[in-house]
């Protein structure tokens, strides 16, 4: 079998495979991303389905697919959102990252990994996943609940933080000092903000250089600057992921929506490959010795989420049950903890992969079952509290 | 009446409303242009019970039912995302050259630089209108265009330029 057509057979089942789990999550009501992670740790080498000819054309998407991830994750919200945000809900986020950070960097330092190991760790426990969370309160009815403003807006600071923690990471695993470190985060937030001014007040003009009536010429020029800029980012010694991100921020809500319709296929496709790659790079054999930390952190960092999310209802004025609602909303951890945990694996620390994927496979089930759950407990408090 | 609101970054508006029979109404105006209408659990006030799910069509029409002033909100949001961008509600006042002329006359957008976007005529509207519509005294014009164009249109119908 000649190399393209035994490619093409690979990615053909790759594929269809993808199809039949994303099926199977959507009917348990879960995120796709535990299957295909776990799928993906049972092909590969030795696997049902050796991926051999596919495996550089999936390292090559992942990479894009990080930079969709990222680009979109910019597009999602607007610079007035997160301003809003950090106005009304910086002590929240405060907390967010006191409570999720340092149980990720001790337990990364207690398994013997090298800081930067620890400090990809810390990111890989501190972020929530936006997506899961997103579509879970769409799903369960909760979009006009009182505590979803403050659950959203811990999202946005997090992705905020995502923005400023990546260039650190990339910095700190790159193996300099920490001054170059120190200078690599001054950098990262000067471009941020540099950035998210320039939008507020010329973003429009970005928006009707990229606009097109033709949706194909919004998508050629769209992918076209965001791969510009990721690689000059990443040419520059900062992260592809971050030189997105940054895109996305810059652009204008009024065209953020059409560019997110557009893209929205493409990003689900080559996220699907990207989580697909960080899987095959995962040795299935490393995970179970680390099992055990994974479960334990995830233990940890489930109350530690939901006391988040506790304390940013609770300054929404929301009683108990809305802070218990808004608290295991937030467990659920998922695509950007892989994208921490890939750029430490990429970087040359190959342990951060099997802990980070064994926390991510608990967590992206167990986070939507949990807050699932948590609705018709609250119910019966209620009851007992208040009889009716 | 208190109408509060709370932005849901990544998703859209909330708004909340106590009435005066003391329900409390929760509405999510999506960005994708559906909107979510939820009515709270007496129990624990922060959770929506019941909740419809309206389509962007489903929105229009409910909006169209409930009169004008959605219509202006949406003009009001669409120039907080273009900066230098405002939209006004002008009236055709009694006597102004305009009333009983065509939209066309006015050359609003010619002269002003702005765009009549619709028009309110008591608990009618007419989205879009074209050049030919007739204007009546006591119309109010939903115009959008920059702020001293919005001036000059304001003046223009009242017959002062």
């Amino acid at each position: 079998m000649d190399h393209v057509a035994a490619l093409l057979l690979e990615l053909g089942l790759l594929f269809l495979g993808l199809s039949a789990l994303g099926l199977l999550a959507r009917r348990l009501g879960l995120s796709p991303i535990p299957f295909i992670l776990l799928a993906a740790l049972a092909v590969g080498e030795g696997g049902v389905v050796p991926l051999a000819n596919a495996t550089p054309f999936l390292e090559a998407a992942a990479e894009i697919g990080v930079v969709l991830l990222l680009l979109t994750l910019g597009l999602e919200f607007s610079s007035t959102e997160l301003f809003t945000s950090l106005r009304r809900h910086t002590p929240s986020g405060l907390v967010d990252l006191l409570l999720n950070g340092p149980p990720g960097f001790v337990a990364g330092l207690l398994l013997g990994l090298p800081w930067q190991g620890a400090l990809a760790l810390a990111g890989v426990t501190y972020i929530s996943s936006s997506g899961i969370i997103a579509r879970l309160l769409g799903d369960l009815g909760r979009l006009a609940n009182r505590e979803t403003p403050a659950v959203l807006s811990v999202l946005v600071l997090e992705d905020l933080a995502m923005a400023l923690f990546l260039p650190l990471l990339v910095v700190a695993l790159a193996g300099q000092g920490p001054m170059s470190a120190v200078a690599g985060v001054g950098l990262a937030v000067g471009a941020v903000l540099v950035v998210l001014l320039a939008a507020q007040r010329h973003g429009h003009r970005l928006g009707r250089l990229l606009s097109h009536d033709d949706d194909e010429q919004v998508m050629l020029r769209l992918i076209g600057l965001t791969l510009l800029v990721a690689g000059a980012a990443q040419a520059m010694g900062a992260s592809a992921a971050v030189g997105a991100f940054l895109v996305g921020l810059a652009l204008p809500a009024s065209f953020a929506e059409r560019a997110r319709a557009i893209l929205g296929p493409l990003r689900d496709l080559f996220a699907a490959t990207f989580f697909v790659a960080f899987g095959l790079a995962t040795d299935p054999a490393a995970i179970l010795p680390v099992l055990p930390a994974a479960l334990a952190l995830a233990a940890v960092t489930t109350v530690t989420k939901i006391g988040t999310g506790w304390f940013a209802a609770k300054r929404d004025g929301v009683a108990v049950p809305g802070r218990l609602r808004a608290g295991t909303a937030l467990v659920a951890r998922g695509e950007f903890s892989i994208v921490i945990a890939g750029l430490a694996v990429a970087a040359g620390i190959p342990a951060v992969g099997p802990v980070a994927t064994g926390y991510v496979l608990v967590l992206a089930v167990s986070g939507p079952v949990l807050t699932r759950f948590v609705e018709p407990l609250t119910g019966r408090m209620l009851r007992r509290a208040a009889p009716v | 009446m208190e109408l509060e609101e709370t932005l849901l970054p990544g998703v859209g508006v909330r708004y909340q409303m106590r009435t005066r029979s003391g329900q409390v109404l929760g509405i999510v105006v999506q960005r994708e242009g559906g909107a979510e209408i939820a009515v709270f659990d007496r129990r624990d006030p922060d959770q929506a019970r019941e909740t419809f799910r309206l389509d962007a069509e489903e929105v229009d029409a409910l909006a169209e039912v409930l009169g004008a002033p959605r219509l202006t909100q949406r003009f009001a949001d669409l120039s907080r995302e273009v900066p230098g961008l405002e939209s006004a509600r002008i009236t055709v006042r009694e006597g102004s050259p305009f009333a009983g002329r065509t939209l066309g006359d006015t050359r609003a957008r010619t002269l002003t630089g702005c765009s009549v976007v619709a028009i309110v005529r008591g608990a009618d509207v007419v989205p879009s209108p074209s050049p030919g519509d007739p204007l009546s005294a006591g119309d109010v014009l939903v115009a959008i265009g920059s702020a001293a164009g919005l001036e000059q249109l304001d003046r223009r119908l009242a017959g002062r330029e």
